[in-house]
């Protein structure tokens, strides 16, 4: 059995969540709290297991360890191809970090608690195949799979407007992926298989020259970028795609909408990372330009965007487009100047504000659920002054908010400021062309500041709103079980913004060997 | 054990038991369903075994039997089944089983779910039915193929007439008879010229069709018969612009026979038209392919937008089915061996999420008395059990990763791009649509609030209607999970119509 388990880590790692759910199927209806504990344990499994493959992980090993092959879909040259690298690996944390403590978030959950902790597991296998997939087609069965539930969770747990925001995130992405779904074919049906090695090497390899389908292989290769590019930038989300995200995050119940901030806007980046840059090095370069424009704008728009929301949580939502532009950011950066320092320098930024994204999004919205569960209302105008009334938990969104913000010592300074950086450093014989684009994103970078002191002025500071101070709409403190959700998020942040050599040291060394 | 006649003995189950089922009382009701329930469990056993045991490495035909019928005029009752067909055997058992589970209902007054008005009757031709549909996809004699499609497909014209939906029943009967004996007409005026020009040619007189594999129809011949017998086989498929027929008949039908309408008689459409058109006329298949392909991607697209807009589950139901339909039809106008397997797959997976669409559909209908969308609501706090069925069908049809839709769809969708890539471009905006029309329809009937006028006379379903949910469900995830289960018996069936095809 331990045999088994050393030697089919990943695959353990990744359907574990998925039996625990079927297993789940035959626990009794009205058993909540055995619902919750069984399911919270459940997914502690695979983060001690993905811990034991980041101790276990050699950094500096190129290509990919812990791999596996099974045979899944051999008429379409189809395996189920797992394996890790230092960018998928910290992927593959969050995603198991970031899961136990949103079901622990979800322990205020009475209703129907057996199929939300069913649905649970599930979205995390999911999340989990996709970062781990070597193989094009297995890339996009859990791409697509990770939809379902997250449409359910929105759909029956979710607020007032979830029928039509959980729609609009199943067009959306649907609609996106459609493209995907065509040049995934495509690939497959050019190289009869479809693992990621040879489609890097076989794709690669067409003469730019040759015809394909009629059309010149570059303009078939143009076309297929696009259709990439749009599936992933609907997911980042990028403007004027991101139009799904505020209402899916607004709508989902606080745990939906940490999974979907913290690890679901993570695909859409991964997907550039790991199918864009090595699959079409040429058209990156050459539309890296209209990438970083739309990176710009959803920097800019982003923050905007948060500025003038009334609502609380639609203002957390749009700081994750305001924060997933930077990655994009660095990404359109190193794709313009591939092999450079600089470039190495916008990755490094980009998959730590991935990660790092992943721990404040998910905390914020964790903070915005704890006071609409007391409340029952997001609205800013309602609340105001209510730092002396709940000093802890005011403490806890000040510290979460600066980590947003981007204050230096907390983890979202240096990634940004590795963005910032790099990108900026980027251009065509000394004319810093990515100059222009990073500095127009200090504008937003400027916005940033002003939506977040925002937030904490509107809930935390000012005129105390009295309605909150007695009677029975008093206001009561962040409990214990809400500080320990959000303690290891805390931790982490302080750690990565105090000390990111752990980190940045396995994504740096991938980020060599990989780009 | 290989000298068993198990084909034939799969194929006359039905029929006997049909016979039998004749000769009871009516008023033993039980006792009827009893009969029909371990008869169409004895066929599913028998087509399990089969399947399990069909030798992949050897391909080819197998089980093959042969008895003279008319030697004359070489017709002969000669059985054998492929990597094709033996999937559709299989799809025949499940649906018949899980037809007669459904079908069994619910006596009690105040529910009547199920079949209650003569069901002696009624599982008589339903079985008669389903002994046609088992002759056609073992048969390997034209002749005989014929003999039990028109068996196939007279009894739906009684069972939709008598025991169908009041309102249509009459009208769709006729109009589904009509348009299917025409088309089976036309097919047969060409099967027999076929017949004709192999005796001038070689001196045979033969039905058989591996004989007639080899007649040496000239080119000219093929590209003037085929586009007769592939369209007259094609009606029953569900083909546009042929389609006209099958919603209305759907609709119309008793649930038991909307999941066999569906889930098995639109395969016999397809399978007939690729067992005569495209094997026996294969140069011909190869001028028309694309005309095929522009009828079948037009139904993909058509057929789910038109679902899209319907308010009654049924006809919603229906016109998917002519939508996804329409992917077979894509899948066999490729020829080439993604499409053609991924044809062979989708027919098994669309028999059985089509007909676990319908069951749960009857059911519904059958307690709630109405279909219509907009009227219904909160089913899944009602029938719970029914809703997480009808919501993996849903998924299935979406053609959603991990279940046997997206296994099946996705060789097509490979298939159509090495022949003609455009068409998969347009085909693919289907997927989103099914995904709207689905995912709307979930919500509404199962999620929303159930309606004022529906409270307290609406009841769960039966054990048995769980059995038939679990069954049909168990099928689409394994195979979905799993598609080596089936695709490579498939491509074995596959290979053979490529080596007619000319290697193509």
């Amino acid at each position: 059995m331990m045999n088994f388990i050393s030697t089919h880590l990943l695959s353990t790692i990744l359907f574990f969540p998925a039996i625990a759910a079927l297993v789940m199927l035959f626990l009794p209806k009205e058993e909540t709290k055995l619902h919750k504990w069984y399911a919270l344990v459940a997914s502690l499994v695979p983060f001690g297991l993905s811990l034991v493959v980041w101790l276990n992980f050699n950094p500096s090993q190129a290509g990919y360890q812990f791999e596996e092959i099974h045979i899944w879909y051999a008429a379409i040259g189809s395996s189920l191809h797992l394996g890790v690298d230092g960018l998928s690996l910290s992927m593959v944390l969050l995603t198991t970090l970031l899961t136990p403590i949103a079901i622990l978030a979800s322990f205020s959950i009475n209703d129907r608690t057996k199929a939300y902790m069913i649905l649970f597991l599930f979205l995390e296998t999911g999340m989990l195949g996709v970062f781990m997939a070597l193989d094009l087609l297995i890339f996009f069965v859990f791409w697509e799979v990770g939809l379902v539930p997250m449409y359910f969770l929105i759909n029956q747990w979710g607020s007032a407007n979830r029928n039509y925001a959980s729609l609009k995130f199943m067009i959306y992405t649907m609609g996106g992926s459609l493209g995907l779904l065509l040049a995934v074919q495509l690939l497959g049906v050019l190289f009869g298989t479809y693992d990621l090695l040879s489609l890097y090497e076989g794709w690669n390899a067409l003469d730019g020259g040759a015809t394909l389908l009629g059309m010149s292989v570059g303009t078939v290769k143009a076309i297929a970028f696009w259709a990439f590019v749009i599936a992933f930038a609907v997911k980042v989300p990028l403007w004027p795609f991101h139009t799904w995200l505020p209402d899916a995050h607004t709508e989902a119940p606080t745990a939906g909408s940490m999974i979907l901030a913290g690890v679901l806007l993570k695909l859409g980046a991964y997907g550039f990372l790991r199918l864009i840059l090595p699959l079409y090095p040429t058209e990156a370069k050459v539309f890296a330009g209209a990438l970083a424009f739309l990176a710009v704008a959803a920097i800019v728009f982003g923050a905007f965007g948060s500025y003038a929301q009334t609502d609380f949580k639609r203002l957390v939502a749009y700081s994750s487009v305001n924060h997933m532009g930077f990655v994009v950011l660095g990404i359109a950066a190193a794709a313009f100047a591939a092999g450079t320092a600089d470039a190495r320098i916008a990755l490094n930024g980009a998959i730590l504000q991935m990660f790092n994204h992943g721990l404040s999004a998910a905390g914020m919205f964790f903070l915005v659920g704890v006071i609409y569960e007391r409340t029952h209302t997001r609205n800013l105008e309602e609340f105001g002054g209510l730092f002396p009334l709940v000093p802890v938990y005011g403490g806890i969104l000040i510290f979460t908010s600066m980590a947003s913000l981007g204050l230096p010592g907390l983890n979202g300074f240096i990634s940004e400021f590795l963005v910032v950086r790099g990108s900026f450093g980027v251009g065509v014989n000394s004319v810093p062309v990515m100059a222009v684009y990073t500095a127009v994103a200090m504008l937003g970078l400027l916005f940033t500041g002003a939506y977040i002191l925002k937030g904490i002025k509107k809930v935390l500071h000012g005129p105390m709103n009295e309605h909150w101070a007695h009677g029975e709409h008093k206001l009561t403190e962040i409990n214990t079980r809400e500080i320990i959700v959000m303690v290891p998020l805390m931790a982490l942040i302080l750690w990565i913004g105090l000390y990111p050599a752990w980190i940045l040291n396995v994504i740096n060394k991938a980020v060599v060997m990989l780009f | 054990m290989m000298n068993f006649p198990v084909l034939s003995v799969i194929t006359f189950t039905p029929i006997v038991a049909a016979l039998i089922i004749l000769m009871m009382p009516s008023h033993r009701r039980n006792e009827t369903r009893a009969v029909a329930l371990a008869s169409a469990t004895f066929a599913l056993l028998l087509s399990i075994w089969v399947y399990f045991s069909y030798d992949q490495t050897a391909g080819g035909y197998q089980f093959i039997e042969k008895y003279d019928w008319l030697p004359a005029l070489g017709i002969s009752l000669y059985f054998g089944v492929d990597g094709m067909s033996t999937p559709l055997v299989l799809l025949t058992g499940v649906v018949m089983f899980t037809g007669v589970l459904i079908s069994w209902g619910d006596e009690d007054p105040h529910v009547k779910a199920g079949i209650q008005d003569r069901p002696r009757e009624f599982f008589a031709f339903l079985f008669l039915l389903a002994g046609g549909v088992f002759g056609v996809f073992v048969s390997l004699d034209l002749f005989m193929l014929f003999f039990f499609y028109e068996i196939a497909v007279f009894p739906m014209y009684l069972l939709i007439a008598i025991w169908g939906w009041v309102v249509t029943r009459e009208y769709a009967a006729m109009k589904l008879t009509l348009y299917l004996f025409v088309g089976s007409v036309v097919s047969l005026i060409g099967a027999l010229v076929m017949y004709w020009i192999q005796y001038r040619n070689t001196g045979v007189l033969s039905f058989d069709m591996l004989v007639m594999e080899n007649a040496g129809f000239s080119q000219a011949f093929q590209i003037a018969w085929f586009l007769p017998v592939f369209l007259g086989f094609a009606v029953l498929g569900g083909i546009w612009p042929f389609h006209n027929w099958s919603p209305d008949g759907h609709v119309a039908a008793p649930t038991a026979v909307s999941m066999f309408h569906a889930g098995v008689l639109m395969k016999l459409g397809a399978f007939a038209a690729l067992r005569v058109g495209i094997m026996l006329l294969p140069e011909g298949a190869k001028y028309w392919s694309w005309l095929i392909m522009a009828f079948a991607g037009i139904a993909v697209v058509y057929g789910a937008y038109i679902a899209f807009v319907q308010t009654d589950m049924k006809y919603m139901i229906g016109f998917s089915s002519v939508s996804h339909m329409g992917l077979v039809m894509l899948g066999l106008s490729t020829l080439n061996q993604n499409g053609l397997t991924g044809a062979g797959v989708q027919m098994f997976s669309h028999g059985v999420m089509t007909a676990l669409f319908f069951a749960v559909t009857g059911m519904i209908y059958d307690r709630a008395h109405t279909r219509m969308i907009p009227e219904l609501g909160g089913m899944m706090k009602i029938m719970p059990f029914a809703g997480v069925g009808f919501i993996i069908g849903g998924l299935v049809s979406m053609g959603m990763p991990g279940f046997s839709g997206f296994v099946a769809e996705f060789p097509i969708f490979m298939g159509v791009w090495q022949s003609r890539w455009l068409v998969a471009v347009i085909a693919s905006i289907s997927i989103v649509i099914t995904a709207a029309y689905i995912m709307i329809n979930i919500r509404k009937v199962f999620f929303a609030e159930l309606p004022e006028k529906l409270h307290g006379h609406v009841g769960d379903i039966t054990v048995l209607d769980k059995v038939a949910i679990v069954t049909l469900c168990i099928l689409m995830i394994g195979l979905g999970l799993f598609p080596s289960l089936m695709v490579p018996m498939v491509q074995t069936g596959v290979e053979n119509i490529l080596r007619l095809l000319g290697g193509a």
